[in-house]
Parts: C-alpha cells; structure tokens; sequence
C-alpha cells in the first residue's frame, strides 16, 4: 500500500504495510539513519523523532497514524547542512560515548528548550527520563543541554 | 409586652445556640514544644512508623513531583477548590516540628490541627480517626525522626464558601465518626487486621467509594467506586468487572508488585500505592488482600483461569484503527494467553477496558505505566502526542469492542481533553 509521509519538509512515498512502524520506513526505505532502533517497544527513546513537533517514539508509531503531519528526524534539524545550536552542543561536551542514544536525546531536548528555553536542571531531568543511555552519559548529556539553552 | 417577650427570647436562644455552636467548633490550640526539645523515640517505634506511613501512603499526597519527601506542597484538585498538602517534616516554622504528640494525636483521631484550626477533609481524618493511639504515635515517631526541611506551603485556593475553615465542623458533624471496629470474632484475626488497616490508616474507601455533593463519603454504597485524581477507582465490592475473579493471593501480589499476570498493572494513583505497599511486611499487605477480598461476593474464591477473549466486533473498524492497533498495542498486548513484552497482559483481562467509563483506558493510552520498579516492572510508553485525540478516540473504542463485547463508550472525545486538561504528560 502506497503511504505518504511528510518527512522533513518534503512529500515522500512509501509502499509498505499500514502498520509498519514509522522507524523502519525512515531508516529502511528513505535511509534517514539517525534514528536508531533499540528495544522497539517505546521503553529506550533511541528511535525518538518529531511529529508535528512533538517527541514520539517513532519505533512504536505505526506510519498508518501519521497522516499529513510533520515528520523531522535528526537529520531534519540541520541547519543549512550544519548541525544546529544544540546538535553542536552535544559535539562541544563530547556527550556521546557510543552514541547509540544521542539522536533520540537531542530530539527529545530540542522539543524542551523550544518549549522553555532555558530550563532548571530539574526540568531537564523531568523531561529527559523517557530516554536511556547505557554508557551513563547522562551529566554530558545534562551539560550539552544546557550549553544549548544559554549559548 | 407580650411580643417583646418573645423576640426576647427567640434572641436569647439564637446567641445560646450560636455561642454553644461556637464552644463546639473552637478547639484550643495546643502549646508548641520548646524548639530545642528533642523528641526521642526508639528505633523500633520509630521502624514502626515508617511501616504504618507507607500502609497509609502519607508520602503521595504530602510530597510535590520531584520534591524532598514528606515536605509537602503537592496541589490536590476538589470538586471545591486547590488544596495543597502540608510539610510533615519536623521543620519548626514550616511542617509539624512545634507539634506535640497530642497535637498529632488530635489532627490524626479529630482533623484539627496544632494550631486549633479545622483541618480539610482532603486529609482522611474520616478514616485515621479509627487508629489506635499507639500506631499514631509511632507515626509521629517516624516523621519527627525526618530530616526537617524547610518549605512554605502556598495558601489554599478554596472557592466561596469553602475557604472558610469553621465550616469543616459541620462537615464533621455529618461524615466524620469512628468506625465500629471492635474486632468480629466471627473472623480470623488476620481479617480484623486487614480491617483495621484498610478502614484506618489504608484509607482504601477514600478513593473506592463514591462521595456524596459535600463530599462525604457514601457509607450506603462502601467500596462501589469513586474517583482518584480523575482516574476512575475501580469498585472493590464487585471482583468480576473483567470476567474472573481475583483471589487473595493475587490480591496480595498486586498490591505489593504493582503487577499481576491476571489483572495488570496498578496505573494511575494506584501505581503510588503499591510502590508504598511494596515496602510494607508480606503479613500486613496480606491481611489488606483478605479483607478487600472478603468486600465482594466472589473475592477470595478459588483462582480462575480467565482466557484471552476476542470478541470479535472488530469488523466494522476504520482500516487505519486496526493498523494503528497492529502496530503499536499488539506488539506488547498479544491475542494469545500469554504476557507480553514490558509486563502486558491480553486486554481482555484489562479491569479498564471492561469499566462503564472510558476513563481509565484514555487515561492509560495517554500518559502510559510508568515504571518505578528497576527489576523489570510492567511499562507502557505515554501515547499522548504519538496519535492524534481522533485516533485515541477510535483506538479505546475498538479495543473496548474487540476485547470486552461491551457497548461503545460515550464521550470518548470529552474525557480525553479533561484528561488534557488536567495534565497528561508522560
């Protein structure tokens, strides 16, 4: 079945099964590779994307709930092909060690600080305990966010 | 002369009454222990105490999101107004470190606080009125052992009339009397003890049963479901809402896990008890799970073997609705008799997706399960901005078809923005 999407600002086309999670058309079919797959059951945040600006587990969101909203993954942020404030934020405070989590981190982030600007350390907490990080990356993590939100 | 006389009197008895309704609202407050008085418990009576706090799970309501423990704060939507819970920490200028036992005593048994002022019944006096003075002084043993912390309580924000204290006394005049808990030798001491537990200090019936407009609990109607914190509190006297029975001893899983293969997880303010009772001794969660059991004319019965049901009325579904359903719901809730990954159960079994109210099913598909347990404990992510309220809307009707084979919800659409409304975040 022939599904279209809207996937960082552009109309795109896929053939797949209506239930098929939006993850695996973004990484399989329009090799959009940032986001990851990780427990595919909404519990890790690695395959967070933005839908209609909002911070969605991409890996549990089927592409036949999607409808003509907004899709924008981590590649969608960039900024005349350059990372944006915070994607260089993370690069700055070295916040990946593997980096399997970063993409769905800095989503999730970028939908706070346009929310609140500059968040309390507490609201970053609140905020960002949908998404785990294995390596325990979480006070580079904290900095990078926060470096975003004054710089 | 005659008519003098007697607008004398009719005066006369009016300031009677109003002075005797005076003497009988007023209540003295109670000295303030000497700032540098040490309150010494030992560390059993003290132990004691942090046993009967989680039973009474004081914390939920006396500890704001994120905030230190027990310092209160957190805001309590009424039908009335905004309550905000009090600082029970033994901070002297803040929480309850100027209260004496017997000013604990007296808040606990009469809803009255150190000060002389009446207390709101968003407090369950109602029900603490039924514990002994020796389990509340080992409450007070517990809670002056805190470490005092300093956190100004915001004013309540009470509608006209309500913001006025002294009406409270008559509220207690109508809803506020000490249980007949004299012990039924009829049955085993472990159900008194449950009794006592969930009449008492548990305050199960705060939650599970309905209130009246004043907003008294409905004694005629005990444990037939009430409301919490919008969630629908599901009634206790009534074990069968999704088709099988709970048995004590599941009772006595869920209440202390959060979780049971048979019945789910605890959501909503539920999921706070059991994380309380989860640190409670297995003998005091089971003797709760035998009274709670013996509420309801199945309760306590033999375990039944309830099946995955599909009850099939899936067939007149939106084609997007059964998709979206296949791709997110079924990958955890299977159609098999099987638990699923994240601790999910076929929802056939589901109590909410069997209730008269969607309330609870939107409410779950919104804000999800949060997990708080590290070993594995039921999860579901929060749904609220993966679909749209359209999609939420048709998605808890189709599974309320498919697996109960009840009629449809009504005002699907009007709970999932109150439940907006009220804050659905994950």
């Amino acid at each position: 079945m022939t599904i279209s999407l809207k996937v960082n600002g552009k109309s795109q086309q896929v053939d797949a099964d209506p239930s098929t999670p939006l993850l695996y058309v973004l990484r399989n079919d329009l090799g959009l590779h940032g986001s990851k797959f990780g427990c595919g059951l909404g519990q890790c945040g690695a395959c967070m994307v933005h839908v209609d600006g909002k911070a969605t587990f991409s890996c549990v969101l089927p592409i036949a709930a999607v409808g003509d909203r907004e899709v924008t993954t981590l590649e969608g942020l960039l900024e005349d092909g350059k990372p944006n404030k915070l994607q260089q934020a993370f690069i700055d405070e070295a916040a990946a060690q593997c980096g399997y989590c970063i993409s769905g981190m800095v989503m999730r982030a970028q939908v706070l600080l346009k929310e609140k600007p500059n968040p309390t350390d507490e609201e970053i907490r609140h905020h960002m305990r949908t998404n785990l990080c294995r390596c325990g990356t979480h006070a580079a993590i904290m900095r990078a966010i926060k470096r975003a939100a004054v710089a | 002369m005659n008519f003098r006389r007697v607008v004398y009197t009719v005066m006369t008895v009016c300031v009677v009454i109003a002075l005797a309704g005076l003497a009988w609202i007023w209540r003295p407050a109670i000295a303030p222990i000497a700032a540098n008085a040490k309150v010494v418990f030992d560390r059993k009576t003290i132990n004691r105490g942090a046993e009967l706090a989680v039973i009474g799970n004081c914390s939920d309501c006396h500890t704001k999101e994120g905030g230190p423990s027990y310092a209160g704060g957190r805001s309590l939507p009424t039908p009335f107004g905004t309550i905000y819970a009090s600082n029970l920490t033994p901070d002297p200028d803040t929480g309850i470190g100027q209260w004496s036992e017997e000013a604990f005593r007296r808040a606990m048994h009469e809803g009255v606080d150190r000060e002389g002022r009446q207390l709101y019944p968003a407090f369950p006096y109602d029900h603490f009125t039924n514990a002994t003075n020796e389990d509340i002084r080992a409450l007070y043993a517990y809670l002056m052992s805190l470490a005092p912390v300093r956190n100004t309580i915001p004013a309540n924000e009470l509608n006209f009339p309500f913001n006025y204290r002294p009406l409270v006394a008559g509220w207690k005049l109508l809803f506020l009397s000490r249980a007949n808990l004299e012990p039924d030798a009829s049955k085993s001491a472990e159900w008194n003890r449950g009794r006592y537990l969930v009449e008492g200090l548990g305050h199960c019936g705060s939650c599970h049963t309905p209130r009246n407009a004043l907003g008294g609990e409905r004694k005629d109607s005990a444990y037939a479901g009430g409301v919490a914190d919008g969630w629908n509190a599901p009634p206790l006297n009534a074990s069968l809402i999704a088709g099988h029975h709970w048995t004590v001893d599941q009772l006595a899983e869920y209440l202390s896990t959060g979780w049971h293969q048979q019945h789910g997880a605890a959501a909503g303010p539920m999921a706070d008890v059991a994380k309380n009772l989860g640190q409670a001794s297995k003998e005091e969660v089971h003797a709760i799970a035998i009274y709670i059991a013996s509420l309801s004319p199945q309760g306590g019965g033999a375990p039944s073997t309830p099946a995955a049901v599909d009850a099939g009325n899936a067939a007149n579904a939106r084609p997007e609705i059964v998709a979206i359903y296949n791709g997110a719901c079924a990958k955890c809730h299977n159609d098999r008799n099987t638990v699923g990954p994240s601790k999910a159960l076929p929802l056939s079994l589901s109590t909410a997706v069997h209730q008269q109210e969607a309330t609870n099913t939107v409410r779950v598909i919104l804000n999800g399960i949060q997990s708080y347990r590290t070993d594995g404990g039921p999860y579901m992510p929060a749904f609220d901005g993966m679909f749209t309220d359209d999609q939420i809307a048709a998605l808890a009707q189709y599974v309320r078809g498919r697996y109960s084979g009840q009629q449809p919800w009504t005002d699907v659409r009007a709970m999932i923005a109150k439940a907006r409304r009220e804050g659905a975040q994950p």
